[in-house]
């Protein structure tokens, strides 16, 4: 049984993400499964000021508040299989 | 390539860094420490050692400020010293790629290698079908003598297990008109004589090596020195940033511009231009015209197929028009053209119009910089208003379509969406007469302009992007 709970995805729409790497991120929605679409809500945000932290690499999001550096489509999707995988057990 | 990896954000971080340097006026002083702070010691090197990894990014930053990597006379030089030559120079030239040398990893020759996944079957069909006996066999695995081997792919085609890849060297691969080459050592150089400033070689590079030179250092001189700074802006601009145009406007002046002409507006004459010499030479019984608007075609005509050369439109570029239209309303100012394209810098530097050229990339870099968020501003309109069909020259049939709006249905048209060894081939054949369209649209960039190599998004969600800002 997958769960019905909502994973929230939130995407930085700043300018420096948005050179630095994530100007892709927002179409995420697109390359969601259909199973996820239902569960999954993606969001964007403004600068989430994350960069301050030189320590911390863009492009960012956050899922349900986790922040994820260095995101990328297909990471998201990695992260996001594994919490429904978890849910399951 | 995706358009998002590592190597092509190292080249952004570096821009980045660059204009924070620029701004505050450190970079005499900081830019000796930047290898080494974006790789310190006890990180994992991606190259062989750290060491290799600062030189590398060394000489991209001796590319970023314009040096031909070439021109090194003494490896001793820092970039304090490359810094302080490019704060002093009076010009700038025509070159504007470079090849990193420190960075190309001189990737062996394109070849077909059997893998360990050779199961020495009795088929045999890669060695049965090799034209030039190749293969052979050693402790019951394939292996192909690259002296006799012609890189004709049968093994491969042939093999059951899909033993056999193609490895290929990827700058090599992705230029269409075999431009690139290894010299003695290996290492990859650019033959001038051929090259188009496509610019799918920098794309595709996935060690970065190959780096477009920035006129940075002097956009950020021109600043420094009190002058007035004018943007002529591409339409593709819009395309770029998920922000409605006039925001984007906005942060080109929050960033120091003083003024922007878009270089739209310069479409609008090439439209009116083209489409009378496309009548008058249809007047003359000519069989076709093609666009002059895409400068890496025009090279492409020019040192490819010269049979094509007199067929290309007399018409100057929308960039060209735009020089003129920015020269007479701002008279002193410092003109910048920002787009996404190498081949428009060049074509920029034989401009006496337009002094310098700055790459959507590099706009970004920019804003990143100054942290400028394009979101936040107020949105500006320009004084001039271009019609719809000029920004639409930022794409593929953009321009085929405002000059069949003007003609009306006696023109015919092709269009060629992206120059690669395919497309060639079939211009070759239209060069011979082999159309019966009389109208040619090229671009060298699949999408167009928006498919740009410096672009931040490319097509076709660019292009999506771009529609809704119209």
């Amino acid at each position: 049984m997958i769960t019905d709970k909502i994973i929230t995805v939130k995407i930085c729409t700043g300018t420096l993400c948005h050179v630095m790497g994530g100007s892709e991120l927002p179409e995420l929605a697109y390359h969601l499964s259909e199973s996820m679409k239902s569960k999954v809500e993606v969001k964007g945000m403004v600068c989430g000021q994350f960069c301050r932290d030189s320590s911390k690499k863009p492009p960012f999001v956050t899922i349900n508040d986790v922040l994820m550096e260095q995101a990328s489509i297909e990471k998201i999707i990695r992260y996001l299989e594994k919490a429904f995988c978890n849910d399951t057990k | 390539m995706t358009p998002n990896n590592l190597a092509l954000l190292t080249r952004r971080e570096l821009l980045v860094h660059l204009c924070k340097m620029l701004d505050k006026g450190t970079i005499l002083d900081e830019i000796d420490r930047l290898p080494i702070q974006m790789r310190p010691k006890n990180n994992h090197s991606i190259r062989c050692c750290v060491h290799k990894d600062r030189a590398i990014l060394k000489y991209k930053l001796m590319a970023l400020l314009a040096f031909n990597v070439d021109d090194e006379e003494d490896e001793l030089c820092t970039l304090h010293e490359y810094a302080a030559m490019a704060m002093k120079r009076d010009k700038i030239t025509p070159i504007a790629m470079t090849v990193v040398y420190e960075a190309c990893s001189s990737c062996n020759r394109g070849s077909y290698q059997i893998s360990n996944l050779c199961r020495g079957c009795e088929a045999r069909p890669c060695d049965v079908n090799c034209p030039k006996n190749a293969v052979s066999f050693v402790d019951g695995k394939a292996q192909i003598d690259h002296n006799l081997c012609i890189n004709c792919g049968k093994c491969l085609k042939e093999c059951p297990f899909h033993a056999i890849v193609y490895q290929p060297v990827p700058c090599e691969e992705s230029c269409p008109v075999g431009a690139i080459e290894k010299d003695d050592t290996g290492i990859e150089r650019i033959n001038y004589e051929k090259c188009i400033f496509c610019g799918k070689c920098i794309a595709a590079c996935p060690y970065g090596a190959i780096v477009e030179k920035s006129h940075l250092v002097e956009i950020f001189r021109a600043w420094k020195n009190g002058h007035k700074v004018v943007a002529l802006v591409a339409p593709a601009i819009a395309g770029q940033f998920r922000q409605e145009l006039g925001k984007i406007y906005s942060s080109i002046l929050k960033a120091g511009f003083n003024d922007i002409v878009e270089v739209a507006e310069g479409a609008d004459m090439t439209i009116a231009h083209e489409t009378k010499e496309w009548q008058e030479r249809m007047g003359e019984g000519q069989q076709f015209m093609t666009t002059s608007c895409c400068p890496a075609f025009k090279e492409l005509a020019k040192k490819q197929i010269p049979e094509l050369n007199n067929k290309v439109s007399s018409t100057p570029s929308p960039l060209y028009y735009a020089g003129e239209i920015a020269r007479k309303r701002y008279p002193d100012a410092v003109t910048v053209f920002i787009g996404p394209c190498i081949a428009k810098r060049v074509e920029a530097y034989y401009l006496d119009t337009i002094d310098y050229m700055m790459s959507f990339e590099e706009l970004g870099a920019l804003l990143v910089a100054k942290e400028i968020e394009v979101a936040d501003l107020e949105s500006h309109t320009c004084v001039s208003k271009p019609t719809i069909p000029a920004y639409h020259f930022a794409y593929s049939s953009g321009v085929a379509n405002a000059i069949i709006a003007k003609a009306g249905s006696a023109l015919n048209a092709e269009v060629i969406n992206g120059i690669d060894k395919k497309s060639i081939a079939l211009l070759k054949q239209i060069s011979k007469g082999k159309t019966d369209k009389n109208f040619i649209e090229v671009m060298c960039c699949e999408g167009g302009c928006l498919g740009g190599v410096n672009t931040l998004i490319k097509s076709p969600q660019a292009e999506v992007i771009f529609k809704k800002n119209m």
